[in-house]
């Protein structure tokens, strides 16, 4: 017949099948960041420019002048029948720019638009070229495409650090809320269950989805984009587990007293939102001003973020992000110290 | 008290108020070691409270509870290691089996009892691998009596078990509940089922507005009436109480939807008699009907009120 199991281990075994036979949890923290870094990775993918449509008045040089446009590759000509419809085209935006050409080439633009005035610099070099125009001196041109200083090498630790604060606050947060109003938690109490392992299992069984919810996010950013892992692997892995740990405590705290769902969700948006802007995930936190920064530096997912990225992208050691990581530790210990004093089991 | 029997709770002078209104207002209860004791009360009575403050999970505002010889405030997991609870309105966690729900209350006590046979006890061997969302509810209240078995308390606390239970499903946890008194140990129930109580109470106390209003074996109760037969009768035209003035044994009589209840002693006696006076008084019998009294008129009898408003 069966052994008696640890409470520890038996609360924490629990609370991951629950959270496994919820495929609406699954997709919330697997799959939502995944396609998220797919959205952004592939609308801030590296690829040339596409071609500037620009519109060529009818008549006489009209054939040649498309011509000389279309092999340029840079813009994309269309012949409209007369100046009125190419200026008509140009209102409405459909091209950059038009060019009538009587005796002088005259531009149809608008300033103001960055592409018309480009538009402008590609179709009159490429005119003049075709007409036989000479570089005063020749010019090569040398690309640059390093990996680790893309959009997509920013995002990928941003997304893992904004994934670990989603999940710990969520996951924990709702399941606690639920469990309290079900009075599961109430029952529970009733029990010699010892409250400590309540609130550790939630911790733990959190560990478990972390190592997965770290792969999957990983994994991904290396395989379809090839963001480069260039610090320790191991400090990688352990500054994800004192996130989770930070965001887990958090997640306690929010949940502590909370009696309805709606009061959690509330708190949880009012903890979450602020670091979702300040944070650093989708662009960087040093952005904000002067005046601010104490506040946004001090936040534990800025100092997440700062850390994920200087592992990953800067191949920083442990010892040089010894400052971030003492300040999401002094959140999650304080976050936890506190669930645990104002805890409402009933 | 007379027994040599320790008590298992005792409780002076209990209070509990919620604002204006008060849920416990001076409740005085002992419940013997072995026995099976049943608090019935109408929606709102103070049953709740009371057991649940007894349980440890409310403070009272005032009054002193000894549960198994100890107080509640230190040592109060020693304390739950002896006690099994389950409460009126909680709900088990939907996603887990019944089988891993069972196993992770047994894993919270020292001792206790194995899973396997706490299916068996509440014959749930079949819903084993069935996840709690699915259960009937008769099923689940058994799994929420299995629950606070897995601890093989001395002291099993149970918030209205049966309520809701169709009646084959109440029968089954009244034999469990039967059975596990056998075993010597204590129970105390709250309910709102005359017969529960009648078939697994050795005593009841009847709780109204907080207090206890008679508490006693139900047997004493009902024979404290002086009449053992509760008869109902309606007339055409309707009569006055004053009618039943002169007829012998009838006692008590009082008016509800229409209709009369009056408690007899002897019915071969009152019966006759009360057709003459009908008679007399020009009336004619619509309906008549007997029952044998239960603690449901020991409650009218008290109060005036039904202990069920449906
Ligand atoms: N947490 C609370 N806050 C405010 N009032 C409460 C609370 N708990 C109980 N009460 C009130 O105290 C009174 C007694 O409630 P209790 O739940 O003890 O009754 P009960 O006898 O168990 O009723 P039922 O048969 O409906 O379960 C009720 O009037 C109820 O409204
Ligand atoms: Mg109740």
């Amino acid at each position: 017949m069966s052994e008696r199991q640890h409470p520890l281990v038996a609360l924490t075994r629990t609370r991951l099948l629950e959270f496994v036979r919820e495929p609406e949890a699954l997709f919330w923290v697997f799959m939502f960041p995944v396609l998220m870094a797919l959205v952004l990775g592939f609308a801030f993918r590296d690829r040339p420019p596409d071609p500037i449509p620009v519109g060529v008045a009818a008549g006489p040089p009209a054939a040649e002048l498309s011509t000389a446009l279309s092999r340029a590759g840079t813009v994309k000509a269309a012949v409209y029948p007369d100046v009125a419809a190419g200026l008509e085209a140009l209102r409405t935006g459909k091209i950059a720019l038009l060019v009538e050409d009587r005796a002088t080439l005259v531009y149809h633009f608008d300033p103001t638009r960055p592409d018309a005035r480009l538009a402008r610099l590609e179709v009159d070099d490429a005119i003049q070229r075709a007409r036989g125009r000479r570089d005063a001196s020749p010019a090569a041109e040398a690309l640059v495409h390093e990996k680790g200083s893309r959009y997509i090498d920013f995002l990928v630790p941003g997304i893992l650090g904004l994934n670990l604060m989603g999940t710990g606050i969520w996951g924990i947060g709702f399941s606690i809320v639920n469990a309290r109003l079900k009075k599961t938690l109430k029952l529970m109490t009733a029990t010699p269950m010892r409250h400590a392992d309540y609130l550790l299992a939630q911790m733990l069984s959190r560990f478990v989805f972390l190592v997965l919810e770290v792969a999957v996010i990983l994994a991904f950013g290396v395989a379809v984009f090839g963001v480069p892992i260039r610090g320790s692997l191991v400090v990688l892995v352990l500054l994800t587990f004192l996130g989770a740990l930070c965001f887990g405590g958090m997640g306690l705290l929010v949940a502590s007293r909370a009696r309805t769902l709606e009061a959690a969700n509330g708190l949880m948006n009012l903890v979450m939102v602020p670091m979702w802007l300040l944070s650093g995930v989708f662009f960087s936190s040093e952005r904000f001003p002067k005046a601010v920064q104490p506040l946004v530096q001090a936040l534990p997912l800025t100092a997440l973020n700062n850390a994920l990225r200087a592992v990953m992208l800067e191949g920083r050691s442990a010892a040089a992000i010894a400052g971030e990581a003492a300040i999401v530790a002094a959140w999650g210990l304080a976050s936890f110290a506190a669930a645990l004093k104002i805890f409402r089991w009933q | 008290m007379s027994t040599s029997a320790p008590s298992a709770i005792v409780c002076r002078g209990l209070k509990k108020h919620y604002g204006d209104v008060r849920a416990v207002d001076g409740l005085d209860l002992e419940v013997r070691a072995g026995e099976c004791f049943g608090l019935l009360g109408p929606n709102g009575a103070g049953k709740t409270t009371t057991i649940e403050i007894l349980e440890g999970l409310t403070k009272p505002d005032e009054g002193d509870v000894v549960v198994l010889g100890r107080r509640w405030g230190s040592q109060e997991r020693e304390l739950r290691e002896r006690l099994g609870v389950s409460l009126q309105e909680s709900r088990l966690t939907e996603k887990l089996t019944v089988y891993e729900t069972l196993s992770l209350f047994r894993s919270f006590y020292a001792r206790g009892r194995d899973p396997e046979l706490l299916l068996e006890d509440l014959s749930l061997e079949e819903k084993r691998d069935a996840r709690v969302g699915k259960l009937s509810g008769g099923q689940r209240q058994r799994l929420a009596v299995a629950c606070a078995l897995a601890g093989d308390p001395e002291l099993l606390f149970l918030d209205e078990p049966t309520t809701g239970l169709d009646p084959q499903s109440r029968l089954q946890l009244w034999e469990r509940i039967a059975a596990y008194k056998e075993a010597g140990r204590t129970v105390l129930l709250t309910t709102h089922y005359m017969e529960e109580a009648e078939r697994l109470c050795e005593r009841v106390a009847v709780v109204d507005h907080g207090r206890i209003i008679a508490q006693g074996a139900p047997a004493d109760l009902i024979a404290g009436l002086g009449a053992p037969h509760i008869l109902e009768l309606a007339t055409d035209p309707a009569v006055g109480a004053d009618v039943f003035k002169g007829v012998r044994g009838l006692r008590d009589p009082r008016q509800r939807d229409g209709r009369w209840q009056l408690a007899v002693a002897s019915l071969a006696e009152a019966v006759p008699a009360l057709v003459d006076a009908l008679e007399g008084a020009g009336a004619k019998l619509v309906s008549l009907s007997t029952h044998r009294a239960t603690l449901e008129d020991v409650f009218i009898a008290l109060t005036g009120r039904e202990l069920r408003d449906e």
